[in-house]
This record gives C-alpha cells, sequence and structure tokens, in this order.
C-alpha cells in the first residue's frame, strides 16, 4: 500500500467511514474527526510509518505539520519518511 | 433529614454477572477463586484470585469506548446499566441537575498503567496510546456513568483502599439524606488482576496460596477479587411517589480513622466506626441481625475485628451473625464494600444470610457465629456492612429492611 492508502484507512476507520469516502481533499472537520480523533489518528500514523509529527494539540495552526486535508497529511508524511532517510 | 432508599443494584464479579446471579451463588455457598489467568502469571508466588470469567468487552462497546475504558471502567458500566434500568429512573431537567455520580476505586485503571509501562519499559517503545491519561485516572468510570446517563449533578471518585466503596456510599447517602441530591448512583469498583496488580501485593506476603477462610483457625491471607457494585440511593418519598421497588432503607453510617498505623487495623478505631454507624441510624444494638465483615481470612483483621463486635454489641454479639463474603468472590479492594453490600440486602429482602465458606477450624479468637459455611434463612432487620482500609481509615453502613 503507498503512503496515501495507508493513510486514508487509518482516517476512515477514525472517522468510521469506508475509505472509498475520503478522499485528498476531503477536511477533517468534513470527515467529522474531532480533535481527539486527530491525536488518534496522529499516534496511527506514526506507529504506522514510525515517525514522529510534531503536532501539539495546544496550537495546531503553529505545528509543523499541515493537516488541512487528506492531501496535506499525506504530504507531510511523506517528507518525513524522506527525512527519517 | 430525608429518608434514603436503594432502587437500583447491579453487579460483576466472580460470582455472577448480574445482582441474581451472585446471590445465587452466595445463597449456594459457592466459591468465585481459582486459577488466574492473564500474562506472566507463571511469574507470580500467588495464582489464585476471584476473576470475572466470560466477560467480553468486545462487542458491548464500541471501538471508541474500547480505546476510553479501561476493566474497571467497563466492570463500572455494566453494573451502573443494571442498577439504573432496575430502578427505572430516567435523568432529565431538575432531576438530571441535581443527581451525581460517587465511585469508589482504590487503584483506578491499573491495568492501563501495567500494560503501558510495559510497552514502554520492556518493550522499548516510546509512544503511548494519546488516552492513556483519561482510560488510567480515578474518576474515569464516575466521569463515564455520568456521561452516559446525563447525571449533571456532584460527582467525584474516592479513594480509601480497601473501604473506597463504603466511603463513597457513605457519601452518596449523606447527599441525599441532606437533601443536596434526590438520586445518587454510587458504589464502587476495582480490576488490579494483573501482572502488576498481583506482584504489589504479592510483596507485602498477606496474600493466600489456596484459599480465602475468614475466621477459620487455619486462615492463611487474603485472595484479591476483581468487579464492581453499583446502586441507585433515592429519596424515600421520591421513590414512593413513583411506585420504585425499594431494596432496603440505608439508616446511617459513620466513618473513623485509627490514627495509628498504615497497614495494621485497630480494634478501638473499628469499634467506633461500628457504634457510630448504630448512633448514626438511632438504631439500638440488639436491634441488629448480621452484619457483612470485613473479614479478609488475614490473622490482623479477623481477630481485630471481632474483638471491636465484641465490644460494641457486647452479650448481644454472640445472638447475631457475621460472615466474610470475600470467601466466595475475593478481596475486590475499593469495589469490595459494593459486593458486599448485596449480601447485606439479601439477608433484609429476602432473610438469607450468606454464608463464610472455606471455614474449617474454629478461632478462640473469633468465635462469633461466622454462619460457617452454608447458607441460613433468618428474618433480618437491621445489617451492618463493615469496611476497614488500610492507612486505618473505616466507613461503615447501617441499613433497614422496608
Amino acid at each position: 500500500m503507498s503512503t496515501q492508502d495507508k493513510v486514508i484507512a487509518i482516517i476512515a476507520e477514525q472517522a468510521v467511514l469506508d475509505p472509498s469516502d475520503v478522499t485528498l481533499d476531503s477536511t477533517l472537520e468534513d470527515l467529522g474527526i474531532d480533535s481527539l480523533g486527530l491525536v488518534e489518528s496522529i499516534f496511527a500514523i506514526e506507529e504506522e510509518f514510525d515517525i514522529t509529527i510534531p503536532f501539539n494539540a495546544n496550537e495546531p495552526e503553529q505545528s509543523d505539520f499541515d493537516i488541512s486535508n487528506v492531501a496535506a497529511i499525506v504530504t507531510g508524511i511523506d517528507k518525513l519518511i524522506a527525512e527519517k532517510g | 433529614m430525608k429518608r434514603v432508599v436503594i432502587t437500583g443494584a447491579g453487579t460483576i464479579n466472580a460470582l455472577g454477572h448480574s445482582v441474581a446471579e451472585t446471590l445465587t451463588s452466595m445463597r449456594e455457598g459457592r466459591c468465585g477463586i481459582g486459577e488466574l489467568e492473564f500474562r506472566d502469571v507463571d511469574r507470580l508466588a500467588i495464582k489464585i484470585g476471584g476473576q470475572v470469567r466470560d466477560f467480553e468487552a468486545e462487542g458491548r462497546f464500541n471501538r471508541q469506548q474500547m480505546v476510553l475504558y479501561d476493566r474497571f471502567t467497563q466492570f463500572t458500566l455494566v453494573a451502573a446499566g443494571q442498577a439504573i434500568r432496575q430502578s427505572g429512573l430516567e435523568f432529565t431537567g431538575d432531576l438530571a441537575a441535581r443527581s451525581g455520580v460517587v465511585l469508589g476505586t482504590a487503584g483506578g485503571g491499573v491495568s492501563t498503567w501495567d500494560d503501558n509501562y510495559r510497552s514502554v519499559y520492556e518493550d522499548g517503545k516510546n509512544r503511548v496510546h494519546p488516552f492513556v491519561v483519561p482510560k488510567l485516572m480515578n474518576n474515569a468510570a464516575a466521569s463515564h456513568v455520568s456521561m452516559e446517563y446525563n447525571l449533571k449533578g456532584p460527582s467525584f471518585t474516592v479513594s480509601t483502599a480497601c473501604a473506597s466503596s463504603n466511603h463513597a456510599m457513605a457519601q452518596a447517602f449523606q447527599m441525599v439524606r441532606s437533601g443536596m441530591s434526590p438520586a445518587m448512583i454510587t458504589g464502587g469498583s476495582e480490576s488490579m488482576l494483573c501482572f502488576g496488580g498481583v506482584k504489589a501485593w504479592e510483596g507485602l506476603r498477606v496474600m493466600s496460596k489456596d484459599a480465602c477462610r475468614p475466621f477459620s483457625a487455619n486462615r492463611n491471607g487474603m485472595v484479591q477479587g476483581e468487579g464492581a457494585g453499583i446502586f441507585v440511593f433515592e429519596e424515600y418519598e421520591h421513590a414512593r411517589a413513583r411506585g420504585a421497588e425499594i431494596l432496603c432503607e440505608i439508616a446511617g453510617y459513620a466513618m473513623s480513622s485509627d490514627a495509628a498505623d498504615i497497614v495494621m487495623p485497630s480494634k478501638q478505631g473499628a469499634a467506633r466506626a461500628i457504634s457510630g454507624a448504630l448512633r448514626d441510624a438511632r438504631i439500638n444494638a440488639d436491634e441488629v441481625g448480621y452484619i457483612n465483615a470485613h473479614g479478609t481470612g488475614t490473622a490482623a483483621n479477623d481477630k481485630t475485628e471481632c474483638a471491636a463486635v465484641a465490644d460494641v454489641f457486647g452479650p448481644h454479639a454472640d445472638n447475631l451473625m457475621i460472615s466474610s463474603t470475600k470467601s466466595m468472590h475475593g478481596h475486590l479492594i475499593g469495589g469490595t464494600g459494593a459486593v458486599e453490600l448485596l449480601a447485606c440486602i439479601m439477608a433484609l429482602r429476602d432473610g438469607v444470610v450468606a454464608p463464610t465458606i472455606g471455614y474449617e477450624e474454629p478461632d478462640p479468637e473469633c468465635a462469633l457465629d461466622v454462619v460457617p459455611n452454608e447458607a441460613r434463612e433468618a428474618k433480618v432487620d437491621v445489617a451492618l456492612s463493615n469496611a476497614f482500609a488500610f492507612g486505618g481509615l473505616n466507613a461503615v453502613l447501617a441499613l433497614k429492611r422496608v
């Protein structure tokens, strides 16, 4: 599975949706994922890819990790995987 | 002051997954203690306990709930569901705004601590699930009951080791008696039967390797149990006005502190709690027909407790019955008083006194009628429930037949 497919699977599970209902331009809000759901998704993504996502739930906008939609999340993860080398 | 009655009861413990199953087991003198089953049990010296069997949390709770509910919370929600359903109460409007949840637990989410310590220390992981804190906190169970049933009044958790449930129920009683709340959900829950939980108790060297035999001369220690007991305490007129079934009345309580030793019990502290409960309930000592003992099966507790009862009741100590149901369900630590309250309800409502099973040899230091091995039919008008905790914190409840 590609990064994108894995991320969509994780987010779909969190949102209790079928992966086909999660698109690249879906926002977490569109998918009904609240702040606790977001932290849980980030945990699942970190576990899946063995990376550390710089995300602080107190100031999501200030974090160096774009969560504005699914595409941005996938791009951010690919970047972290590449940096890990 | 208002009168306070119990209009709902629920439980899950080693003797059953409901009040009916539990009382049947108590009546039959069945033992729920057996071989422990969990990871690394082979590294324990103590391998027995009153474990809840055949409990599948999956299926009862959805995925989102499962990540938030430690086993002690799962037990609480199962028991609370039974109790609230039996009471027939629905919490809306003013009733919801003034009713709350006071629960006891000694350890809270012990297996959540255990699993996650194992993960970071033993498995060397550097990341834990984001809900570890809300899952393990001692008030998690009380909070989830308040959320599930829309209870918006005062809610909190009481933690006084082995007396947690009795302190919690005494507090809930006080809140209803004073008129502060028309109904309170109360009781307690514990789930320490995991490697770390049992290992810690092993360290004290007060645990039995074979059985819990309270008051028997050959007793050799306590056996841990797990589970929950939850009740609906309701103001008497409120219950009567809606035609609710009343299980029994809570007539009074007392709490005392030994102010002496962190683990050794004191006869004076226990006696002050027992006599205080009688005074608070305006009950004469000779009206008491049954005492559900703290009766842990340790050398120290049982003889101290019997001496305290003899002191408070004088000659009447020989007329009353006193049994320890821990011989059957084990010691549920912070949840124990709640499950044991069921034995008091059975005595008052059904006229059946639960036995102390495993009783083999009389002990001259415990020379009371401990209802050995077989349940007994008797008309009981007043019952007491004793709880004496490590740290010397005692709480005794007095209950009456309605």
